[in-house]
């Protein structure tokens, strides 16, 4: 039986980057437990607009867990507590208690500045993809789909680094503010592949380059990043990474 | 060059040096148990690690692996501070597979620097420091390691001392040696679960071996190191 809860959302507020910021505080009524957070958020939305006051901004877009716009801290945890692997979207006011205040902050990252209230700019990880470089395409007559043998376990891997969706929960939930989790999970779907290998040297490079460019932490293996991971990735991409990274240096 | 102005690079310094940190207290740890058993092993230990040539040079290698793992402590934490940004979290809530030890490596570290003060202060100062310089009127001479020992933990607060230092170097070992071989990506899926596992048992039984030393000549100073044979067929000094 669906049940009816009151909450409320004690959400940040900041115009722009420079703003100091602050909180502000709503009380929801009579909220269904099978809303999704998000609904949720967009009702107090209704609410503050009918009281004349400025809505609340934050991210999103799909809204089915697959596109990695939702960004939003709660409770401490990025995405909040959602069953395992899940984005903001997929979290439903059943996961709260009646009468709980519930905290809604930014990704706070010095790579990833407010654009307003918890809209923040992750264009940094556009310009790390970027860096990162094309893919030799032997272009001409399609070749014979399995002209190119990978090993099941490979092509697996290599599926599951993909399944990254560039959310940056674990910039997020990571105390350096590093961007490892991702970069490595980028770096690891096409350094698994043999279609990947001839630029994979220069990929590893160029993109822990532009990480570092950008200002992201260095990694100190914490693992709050796979904690926190609404695809489920892990460090052994970021080991995968590492391993890249020397041997191309090394090669040099 | 790569090493200093990449991320992963002064990463690579902290891993390297921290594995030879590691060898270095595994070789230490060992070296202590034979005080347990005879006092002229011992010491026999301590003659040739004296103020030999390749003594002095090793001790200063070591030194320089110390100095350098700091530096790269604080490099990395000032940039890490600065990738974080001022604005702290109102709530954070800490998953549960994230180690106590792997967010205050710094702390811990800390910790491990001024333990080593003392443990300079009271040993080295009095041996391989006191030997260079030809120092007179110290209660016991530079090679007699043992007696060092008994002095230095007859005093419980030396004693104790050193049990929070040990404690603090497991704490910074059980997250540091298998982090040290995910920086050098020797690590994945199942690497990671055995050099975690790797890990926790060596950095174990080397605090093991310290701290056994400690409480036997804390609570049984006169019980030690009494097998009566020398370590080498020839005598030193």
């Amino acid at each position: 039986m669906a049940k009816n809860l009151n909450v409320t959302i004690k959400f940040w507020k900041q115009n722009g980057p420079k703003d100091k910021g602050h909180f502000e505080t709503h009380d929801l009524k009579n909220i269904p437990d099978d809303t999704s957070f998000l609904e949720a958020l967009d009702i107090m939305n209704e609410e503050l607009i009918a009281a004349g006051k400025e809505p609340f901004v934050f991210d999103h877009d799909c809204r089915e867990g697959i596109c990695g716009m939702c960004s939003l801290y709660i409770n401490g945890t990025p995405h909040g507590k959602t069953e395992r692997g899940a984005t903001t979207c997929q979290l439903y006011m059943r996961r709260f208690k009646n009468g709980e205040t519930i905290t809604v902050e930014p990704w706070r990252s010095a790579g990833f500045p407010v654009i307003k209230d918890c809209m923040v700019d992750r264009s940094a990880f556009d310009k790390i993809i970027q860096a990162g470089g094309y893919t030799t395409v032997r272009t001409g007559a399609p070749q014979d789909a399995n002209a190119i043998l990978i090993p099941k376990q490979d092509a697996d891997e290599a599926m599951d680094c993909a399944s990254c969706i560039g959310c940056g929960a674990c910039v997020a939930a990571c105390k350096n503010g590093s961007a490892m989790l991702f970069v490595s999970s980028k770096v690891s779907q096409l350094a698994l592949l043999p279609q990947g290998r001839p630029e994979a040297a220069k990929r590893a490079k160029a993109m822990v380059a532009k990480m570092d460019e950008l200002g992201f932490g260095n990694c100190t293996n914490t693992r709050a990043c796979e904690a926190v991971c609404p695809k489920c990735e892990t460090i052994a991409n970021i080991a995968r990474l590492n391993r890249e990274f020397i041997k191309a240096k090394m090669a040099d | 060059m790569w090493l200093f102005n990449s991320s992963i690079g002064r990463k690579l310094i902290m891993s390297v040096t921290g594995i030879a940190l590691v060898l270095f207290i595994t070789f230490h740890g060992c070296m202590n148990v034979v005080a347990l058993i005879s006092k002229d092993a011992y010491n026999t230990i301590c003659a040739l690690l004296g103020s030999n040539w390749y003594a002095i040079a090793a001790t200063l290698g070591l030194a320089a692996l110390v100095v350098i793992h700091i530096i790269y402590a604080f490099i990395l934490t000032i940039q890490n501070r600065k990738a974080r940004g001022n604005n702290k979290y109102a709530v954070t809530e800490k998953p549960d597979k994230v180690e106590w030890a792997s967010q205050n490596m710094l702390v811990l570290g800390i910790i491990i620097c001024l333990g080593l003060l003392l443990h300079l202060f009271n040993f080295w100062y009095n041996m391989m420091f006191a030997e260079i310089i030809g120092a007179e009127g110290l209660k016991y001479g530079p090679a007699d390691g043992f007696n060092w020992i008994k002095e230095t933990f007859s005093n419980p607060v030396f004693s104790c001392l050193y049990i929070i230092w040990l404690v603090a170097i497991w704490f910074h070992l059980t997250h540091g040696m298998w982090s040290a071989m995910q920086t050098l990506g020797l690590s994945g899926h199942i690497w990671f679960q055995r050099w975690k596992c790797i890990g926790q048992v060596w950095s174990t039984i080397i605090m093991a071996l310290f701290l056994i030393v400690v409480l036997a000549f804390w609570f049984f100073p006169d019980a030690v190191g009494q097998c009566d044979f020398k370590l080498l067929p020839f005598a030193v000094n």
